[in-house]
This record gives C-alpha cells, structure tokens and sequence, in this order.
C-alpha cells in the first residue's frame, strides 16, 4: 500500500525523523478520551434510564428530549458548541458571581464532555433494555428464599443483566471510540490530529492517515475482542444461556 | 435588539440555503452505500470475493468516518495515479471526496445489517422454495427480498439517520454544508452558541423526519403488527 521509496517508512519509524513514538502517544491519548468519554455516558446514561423509568412525569420527558436531541443532533457540532461555546458561558458565569474570567476548559475536558454526552443518550436507552432483563418474580423468589440485597444482586440481577447489556455496550464503546476523533477538530493531539499534523509538516498525507487508520483498527478489534472474551465469561456467569 | 433579529434572519436564511447540500450529499451517498452493501452483501456469498468483501467491512467498520474522509480529500490526492489521472477532476472537489468517503463507510454498516436480516430469513423456506422448483430470481424476488426489506428495515434507518448527522464531516473539508455555513458565520460573527443551535435544529428537523418517514414505511410493511 505505501509506496516503495524508504522515505515513508523512515518518517512513519522511531528514528530521530520519525513519527512512531508521536503516532503511539496520539493512539494512548485518544484511548483514554474515549475511556473518559465512556465513563461519563455512563453514568449519565444510567441516570437518564433512571429517569426515563421514574414516575415523576417531568422526569420522563426531560429524558426522552435529551435522548431526541443528543440523537439527532451531529457528534462534530456538539463537539465545536462545547469547545467554542463553553468559554463564553464560562465566562458569563463567573461575571455573574464576580469571578475574573476563568479562560477555556482544556480541550480534553470539553472533548470527553461533548463525546460523553451523546454515548449517554445511545447507552440510556441499553439501560433501559437491562433493566427489563429481571423479572419481577425472580425478585420476589430470591427475597422468599432469604438471600440478602448483595447477594440477590450477585447471584440475580448482576449477571443477566450485564448478560444483556454488555453486547450492545461494546457497540457503543465502538462507536464512542471512533467519535473521540472528532475531538481532533480543537486541536486536542490525539491520533486523529496527530496523523494530521505529521501528513501537513512532511507532505505524506497518504501513509500517515494509512498509518492512523492501522492504529484504530488495532484498537477497535483489540478492544472488541476483550468485549467478546467478556461476553463467554459472562455466558458461563449466567449459567450457560448462550450456550458457551 | 433589531440588530440581534436581523441577524438571526440573516443566519437563518444562510443556513437554509445549505440545507441542499446537506440533503444532497446525504441522498447522495445513501443510494451510493446502499447498492455498494448490497453488492458486498452479494460479495459475501462466494468464496474468492468474500475475504475482499469481509476485509472492505473491517476496514471501513474499524476507523473513524473523519480519517476516512482525510484519506479520500488529502490522501488520495497525494498519489501519482490521482493527481495526474482522468480522474482529478472528480478527486479535487471536496464534495465529490465526501460523498467518496461516506458512500463506502456506509456500505460496510448496511452491509452488515443486510446479512443479520438474511441470517434471519429460516433456511427452511429457501429450502422449500428450492423444492417447488423456484430459480434463483424467482426466490430472490418472492421469498427472500419480500422478508429482508422487513427484517433489514429498522437498523437500515438507524444506518441512515447515522448517515445524516454523518454529512456535518463535510465540513471539515471545506464542504458549505449547514455546519460549514453555521461555522463560516461563527467566524466573522462569533456567536457560537446562537448559531450553532440554530445548525442543531435543522439536523434535528431533517432526522426527526427521516425518522418519521421510516416509521410510516415500517408501518405499511407491517400492516399486522402496525395496526397495534
């Protein structure tokens, strides 16, 4: 694929002139974006299950609105209104407690934020499914038969649940590890920017993007693979439903 | 506050003029994608092509939309063959790149859903259909197409809301669409936050009725099951 004349391969090395050791960084940055941005849906996304599942009717709906909009709604302009956005209201903010301006947020923090934010609404709605995995008898059984809340939760609800909610759950790692690259558009140095910022300065666009896209393929099948093993081990957990 | 009114007008008619282009490139790639899954789906069924087939998913499923678009507008441009081939003139519209990159990452995602759908079309029938004597056309267009519309036609129109939030990468590459004619504004005005709800609302205008579209579809297919 990349061309046979040695110069790429020198720049895209560990060399003094090369870009490896940037690239590789760039791949660690962007992992623990989407790490962070995962974390934050969810437990913003158990949240808004929580709330989707309430009975208090404004609850719901504020739910069911944050889930329409952060759906249909583009990750990239969500990722630009919290980078440019956030230093006006910040800003704002503080002139109304009488606080000096306290400047941009670091674009990590806005980037996982406004990834974070949309992973939330996709994984509200597994919740949602998960919570449904449980009947109520089960409950009802376990408690006649004296088990107490940890151990209901150990034996019970824990393991079907995460039965039905991981497979979807490793979609949306997929899919929040893959939008952590539009993080690249504030300037943040994760793999995206990096391999644009190497394709500008040495005029090899096609094999650093070849390069960055070798690199997100090792980590979206590293890292569906370890959702797979996750899944057997939890097949075996559930009591051998699926059959593993 | 009339400045403010004149203003919101302003950028309101800016942005509904790009609304075409959004729409567009979105039409664009879906019908693009579309036969392209078909054809892996298709790809998949023979035993040389489907490694090639199985290769194109994990590539375009693997990577991110915006590096793949990189790749088409900066990367590809970059190469002898392009740069100077019969094809430049396509190559150095960014448009064109766009649609490039989105017509082929989409086709992976359809494609996979095509096959979950096929795999859930009970083999028994084909069998059956094989026993009364059908050709593969007839099976194709009686037996199988028939229940794959069905069965494909909820995660497709996930795929294709998927696709229409998709089209806001354009911009990164200079495409006017409602993002690039949002951030143009933003540039000179530097009203982030007013502007970009604005370019919000027309993204969740256009896939709330995509979405509407696709329910009334599912439910003339189903006619049972909609009648609920």
């Amino acid at each position: 694929m990349i061309t046979d004349d040695p110069a790429p391969m020198l720049l895209l090395g560990f060399g003094p002139d090369g870009w490896g050791p940037a690239l590789l960084r760039g791949a660690g940055l962007t992992m623990a974006l989407a790490l962070t941005a995962m974390a934050i849906g969810m437990v913003l996304g158990a949240g808004l299950a929580a709330a989707g599942a309430s009975r208090v009717r404004w609850l719901r709906a504020a739910a069911a609105v944050y889930g329409l909009v952060f759906r249909g709604v583009p990750e990239l302009l969500v990722v630009l209104l919290l980078y440019f956005g956030t230093p006006g209201l910040l800003a704002a903010g503080a002139a109304l407690l009488g606080l000096a301006d306290p400047g941009s947020p670091p674009a990590f923090l806005t980037g996982s934020i406004a990834i974070g934010l949309v992973s939330a609404a996709y994984q509200a709605e597994v919740f949602r499914g998960g919570m449904l995995a449980v009947p109520r008898g089960q409950i009802e059984a376990a408690i006649a038969a004296g088990m107490s809340p940890a151990t209901r939760f150990r034996r019970v609800i824990a393991p079907q649940v995460l039965h039905r909610v991981l497979p979807p759950l490793g979609n949306i790692w997929q899919f929040t590890l893959k939008d952590s690259a539009l993080v690249a558009v504030t300037g943040l140095s994760e793999l995206m920017r990096v391999s644009l910022v190497a394709a500008g300065s040495t005029r090899q666009p096609f094999a650093f993007f070849a390069a960055a896209m070798v690199l997100y393929l090792v980590l979206t099948s590293a890292s569906s693979a370890l959702f797979r093993l996750a899944e057997a081990r939890g097949m075996r957990w559930a009591g051998g439903t699926g059959g593993v | 506050m009339s400045g403010d009114l004149a203003f919101l007008a302003d950028t309101t008619l800016a942005i509904a003029r790009a609304v075409p282009v959004t729409v567009g490139l979105f039409a664009a790639s879906a019908v693009g994608a579309t036969l392209l899954g078909g054809l892996l789906v298709m790809a998949q069924t023979r035993r040389g092509t489907r490694e090639c087939a199985r290769l194109w998913i994990f590539v375009f499923r693997g990577t991110p939309l915006l590096l793949q678009i990189f790749m088409v507008y900066y990367g590809l441009a970059a190469l002898g063959p392009i740069r100077h081939g019969p094809l430049w003139a396509a190559f150095r519209e960014p448009l064109f790149c766009a649609f490039v990159a989105m017509t082929c990452c989409c086709s992976a995602y359809i494609a996979e859903v095509c096959r979950a759908a096929l795999a859930a079309i009970p083999a028994g029938q084909i069998e059956a259909a094989l026993a009364s004597g059908m050709g593969r056309w007839t099976r194709l267009r009686l037996i199988v197409l028939p229940q794959l519309v069905r069965l494909a036609l909820p995660a497709y129109g996930n795929e294709l809301v998927m696709m229409i939030k998709s089209t806001a990468l354009a911009s990164t590459i200079t495409v006017m669409d409602v993002t690039g004619v949002a951030g143009q504004v933003i540039a000179h005005s530097y009203r982030t936050l007013d502007v970009f709800c604005l370019a919000a609302a027309v993204y969740l205008g256009l896939t709330g009725a995509l979405t509407a579209a696709l329910r009334y579809v599912e439910r003339r297919l189903n006619p049972v099951e909609g009648t609920r």
